[in-house]
């Protein structure tokens, strides 16, 4: 078991409303990375634009200047412990905004502060150092040495501090294990699958035992089938490790399925920002109404958000948790006698939900409080 | 656009024509001009009007010799720098495989070991070629080795090998370390770039001229000449290989937290690995190449026995030593070729212990000392033994001899036709053309086809053969090389497109075609002087035979590259096979055709220049007359001239190729 890996003996699909539960908890916990008036222009003279419009530049002022604005003035927090899950289309900016946060591309103007410190005022000999020990990433093409076995590869970041063979392989060994790989140390990554060379990515990023994880597209490359495996391995992982996770994807629905909140970026501008249940209840724009439309919103829906208050016509049947969704809760809802309490993650009461709500929300009704 | 029956032209073809047209008539009628306008100017260059820079070029050498210095150390002293650390491990090879490692010097020389016997080497070979793929590999290169142990051409293949084991380590180790800067700092890419450029294009005899002024008549020329020829593509090869690393693995690299050294050496080197292996496989080929042709400033080996014999005209001397030549390249390709696919490496189980994961390690080192021991007693082991020696230099001699005497007749009749009809016309053609003209007609397809930096760039370099007053010989040598390769195109384009459609013929072809490339440009002149002795229908063969390969493999690869889709919406729109070739295929394989051609014409100048040894009268013949003489400027001047041509057709027909893809609206 890795150092800081907490089994909280949660096990298969249902792991998710773990994370969920943990999600609404998370509100409190400490700001992990945050990034303030980030913006990147790609082009010449990017630095020069800025100045003259004093820091805020429009999108015509940045077309005129034949620049491209791949981030604008991005600000986001992202908590400790929390899955922030950064969705947009192809060319909507997210890559370069999570390389602006790794500080693999150097932004034009902003601050990004990891753990209270500015990360672009720290030198080369610190970034080193920042990333060897704190930051893990996992690329959407895998990104393994070809040369290397599995067990090299996933040793590789231990072996570029200098940390002695025995050592380095005996953590690899336990993250192999971790992400399932037992028997396939010696193999070459282009004798694996794609879903297995991913594994082999994840195993590698975790070897550091890194806080900050970023991912990028990690499921994007795989067929739709793993892909699904792949996320509720990951949840399971996270469940495991409780690591603040920065997460890339262009798909809406694995945003939903694995965020606690989202940020959703179009033309390289932050949207919105909100857990999966509020972009479903309260879009900001149109662009992200499109998105959410076609989400099944028993998927989302937590029985909290539904719950009514005051007391019900009938006696209570049951209890259902603040943080279960709609879709876990349909059946047993559906089938009492009579409306359910729902309780909070201390076991007091906030509500009822009745028979009628959740036939709502699974037809797809404008659901009515 | 023009209508002409079913075909259209557009009305820039029908300028071209018209050019084309009245370049023809000026050509016929070019001196009856001049002589009418009373203008001989027009056809000769007038020599006041030249500015000849090549005794100012010899002047400079010769300062750089005598007079040049860094403060620290003079000129002089870093050639004997660069000769003392060229000498050294070359003489320690030497020893290792033919003279045996001695101490001391002179008379009081001791031998302490002797050189690795003949089993020995094969041995090694052997272990190579089953550990780098296969055990038919390594029986091939084994029979390869055994083959000039047998022909009695061992000793002079194992002077050639040490230059080429000497000549391989500088020419990667040099090249990976330029590229590696290329790939770092793009400034320094961009000066390298149309350095690299000229380097492949400066026929190699013009190398050998200066190296053969600084560093004087021996192997350590030979082997400096063989380095700098062999080393751009390697160049090349690095800075292209590390861009290809994907991105997403550089950005690994700096997020696992490399330093900038882990970042190269321990990622992008690696997994740049397989690309890189191309690159060792060309210096490999490329060392040999010029090793052979580097006898001729004191190389040594067996590039030194084909040109004796040559000279001698010892017919059947001269084959077998071209023949342990093109063994010796196509053993050293396909042990190279199999070490690239070798980077790429399988999983295995095995925990056994050192000796016996490496058995062929522990088998060569047992049969080297074994052999070695033996040798003292048995010199059979030590040294292939002499009687059992076989020469085919007689069966050659005679089969040479029975060709000339009972088909001298039909030979002739086949080169004297192709000399009065074909190339003896296009040379008057060339020669009379009025300089002026071609100035005018270069610059404006530069100015057409890319622009005014092309314009420019074809008329300073046109400009420049001119005002050194080497208007004829370029004129010979594009005569040459024209004809060269049309003949070339006309048989490998038809070639090419035959083996993209037949899988068959595709084997066969391309079998042909990889053993023609790996060929030391060296050897095509043995046949051929053999058959048609000296002159210019003899290079026009040898040429012609060497620049074949690309025409036939460009034309190929375009037309196998054409996205089956288009091909399947031909034939839908029920296209017959042969308006499926011509309507489809050859319109989109043509920008890949005229890549090929480029090569073609490349391949043919780098040749020509080889040819000057059977009697050309081009620029290639005004840099072997420099380098007899060692005049340096004469044959820095005639090599630039070559280098010029090349440049000129290279970035014209780039040029129509790249404005033919984009047309086509392929990348």
């Amino acid at each position: 078991m890795l150092p800081g890996a907490q089994d909280h003996g949660c096990a298969g699909s249902g792991c998710h409303i773990a994370v969920s539960a943990y999600g609404v908890v998370m509100e409190h916990s400490p700001v992990k990375l945050a990034c303030h008036n980030v913006w990147k222009l790609f082009g010449n003279g990017a630095e020069r634009v800025m100045a003259q419009t004093r820091g805020n530049p429009g999108m015509t002022e940045i077309e005129q200047a034949g620049l491209i604005g791949a981030v604008r003035n991005a600000n986001l927090e992202i908590r400790e412990g929390e899955i922030f899950v950064i969705m947009g289309l192809s060319g909507s900016g997210k890559s370069t905004l999570v390389r602006c946060l790794s500080r693999l591309i150097e932004p034009t103007a902003g601050e990004i502060l990891f753990d209270g410190r500015d990360l672009l005022r720290a030198d080369e000999r610190e970034m080193i150092d920042i990333r060897r020990h704190k930051m893990g990433m996992v690329f959407q093409h895998f990104a393994l040495l070809p040369h290397l076995t599995v067990l090299q590869n996933v040793a590789f970041p231990l072996d570029v501090q200098g940390i002695s063979r025995a050592e380095r392989e005996k953590a690899a060994h336990e993250v192999i294990d971790l992400v399932g790989l037992k028997g396939r140390e010696s193999y070459y990554p282009r004798e694996l699958s794609g879903g297995q060379q991913q594994r082999v990515g994840i195993a590698r990023s975790l070897a550091v035992n890194p806080e900050l994880w970023f991912l990028d597209e990690p499921f994007s490359a795989l067929d739709p089938l793993i892909r699904r495996e792949m996320q509720d391995e990951f949840l399971r992982l996270q469940n495991l490790l409780r690591k603040t996770i920065v997460f890339i994807t262009h798909d809406f629905d694995e945003a939903i399925r694995l965020a606690d909140r989202i940020a959703i970026m179009k033309d390289g501008e932050v949207i919105q920002i909100a857990s999966p249940e509020e972009l479903v209840l309260n879009p900001a724009t149109d662009y992200v109404a499109e998105f959410t439309r076609h989400i099944p919103r028993a998927k989302v829906l937590t029985a909290g958000s539904l719950a009514r208050e005051g007391e019900p016509k009938g006696t209570i049947a049951g209890a259902v948790n603040a943080s279960d969704r709609i879709e876990d809760i349909a059946d047993r809802v559906e089938s009492a006698d009579g409306p359910m309490a729902v309780e909070d993650g201390n076991g007091s009461r906030i509500g009822y939900i009745e028979r009628q709500q959740v036939i709502d929300v699974l037809v797809g009704r404008v659901p009515a409080k | 656009m023009i209508a002409l029956g079913p075909y259209c032209i557009s009305r820039k073809a029908a300028f071209w024509l018209v050019i084309l047209a009245a370049s023809i008539l000026l050509g016929q009628y070019g001196k009856d001009l001049a002589a009418a306008l009373d203008a001989k100017w027009l056809i000769k260059f007038p020599r006041e009007l030249t500015f000849p820079i090549k005794d100012d070029i010899s002047r400079f050498m010769a300062w750089l010799v005598e007079d040049a210095g860094f403060g620290l150390f003079s000129f002089v002293d870093l050639t004997r720098g660069i000769a003392w650390l060229i000498e050294v491990p070359y003489a320690f090879m030497r020893g290792l495989l033919i003279d045996g490692l001695v101490f001391g010097v002179g008379n009081e020389a001791v031998q302490i070991l002797p050189p690795l016997s003949w089993v020995a080497v094969i041995t090694v070979v052997v272990a190579i070629g089953r550990w780098a793929g296969s055990w038919i590999l390594a029986g091939f290169v084994g029979a390869c080795f055994l083959y000039l142990a047998a022909f009695g051409e061992w000793e002079s293949a194992m002077i050639t090998l040490a230059s080429i084991l000497i000549a391989v380590p500088f020419g990667v180790a040099g090249g990976l370390g330029l590229g590696v800067a290329g790939f770092k700092w793009r400034w320094l890419d961009r000066i390298l770039t149309p350095i690299l450029d000229l380097m492949q294009t400066v026929p190699v005899f013009a190398y050998l001229v200066p190296i053969l002024f600084l560093f004087g008549f021996g192997p350590v020329s030979a082997l400096v000449a063989t380095v700098i020829y062999a080393m751009p593509p390697m160049v090349r090869v690095t800075t292209l290989a590390l861009r290809a690393v994907p991105a997403e693995i550089d950005e690994f690299s700096r997020m696992t937290g490399c330093t900038e050294r882990q970042r190269l050496w321990r990622v992008l080197i690696p997994t740049a690995l397989p690309g890189l292996m191309v690159g060792v496989n060309q210096v490999i080929m490329l060392s040999l190449n010029m090793v052979i042709i580097a006898s001729m400033i004191g190389a040594g080996g067996l590039g030194y026995d084909v040109l004796t014999s040559l000279r001698r005209l010892d017919i059947g001397g001269g084959l077998e030593s071209g023949v342990a030549i093109v063994v010796l390249a196509i053993a050293l390709d396909r042990l190279s070729q199999a070490m690239v696919s070798r980077a790429s490496p399988a999983h295995s189980e095995d925990s056994r212990s050192f000796l016996k994961r490496h058995p062929w390690l522990t088998t060569c080192v047992v049969v080297i000392v074994g052999t070695g021991l033996l040798g003292l007693i048995a010199p059979a082991v030590q040294n292939y033994p002499e009687a059992a020696q076989i020469t085919t230099g007689k069966i050659w001699e005679d089969l040479v001899g029975w060709l000339n005497v009972n088909f001298f007749d039909q030979i002739e009749a086949v080169k004297t036709f192709a000399l009065i009809h074909f190339m003896v016309p296009v040379k008057r053609l060339l020669l009379e053309l009025p300089w002026p003209w071609v100035l005018f007609i270069l610059t404006l397809a530069g100015w057409q086809l890319g622009g005014l930096r092309l314009a420019c760039l074809c008329f300073a370099l046109t400009a420049f053969i001119l005002s050194n007053g080497l208007w004829a010989k370029a004129m010979i040598t594009v005569y040459l090389c024209g004809v060269s390769v049309v003949i070339a195109c006309l048989i490998g384009i038809p070639l090419g497109i035959l083996s993209a459609q037949n899988d068959r013929a595709n084997r066969v072809v391309q079998a042909g075609i990889d053993t023609l490339q790996t060929l030391p440009s060296f050897v095509y002149l043995i046949p051929v002087v053999m058959l048609f002795r000296v002159g210019d229908f003899s290079a026009m063969i040898a040429v012609i035979l060497y620049a074949l390969a690309p025409a036939v493999r460009y034309a190929s690869h375009g037309i196998r590259s054409i996205p089956p889709e288009l091909l399947e919406a031909g034939i839908v729109s029920g296209c017959t096979r042969r308006q499926l070739l011509t309507r489809i295929k050859l319109p989109l394989a043509m920008p890949e055709i005229m890549l090929g051609i480029n090569q073609t014409i490349m391949l043919a100048l780098s040749m020509l220049v080889i040819t000057a040894l059977v009697g050309t009268r081009d620029l290639g013949q005004e840099v072997y007359i420099a380098l007899t003489k060692a005049d340096t400027g004469r044959g820095v001047v005639a090599g630039l001239s070559v280098a010029f041509i090349a440049i000129i057709a290279d970035r014209l027909i780039s040029a129509g190729a790249v404005r033919a893809r984009k047309r086509l609206g392929l990348n």
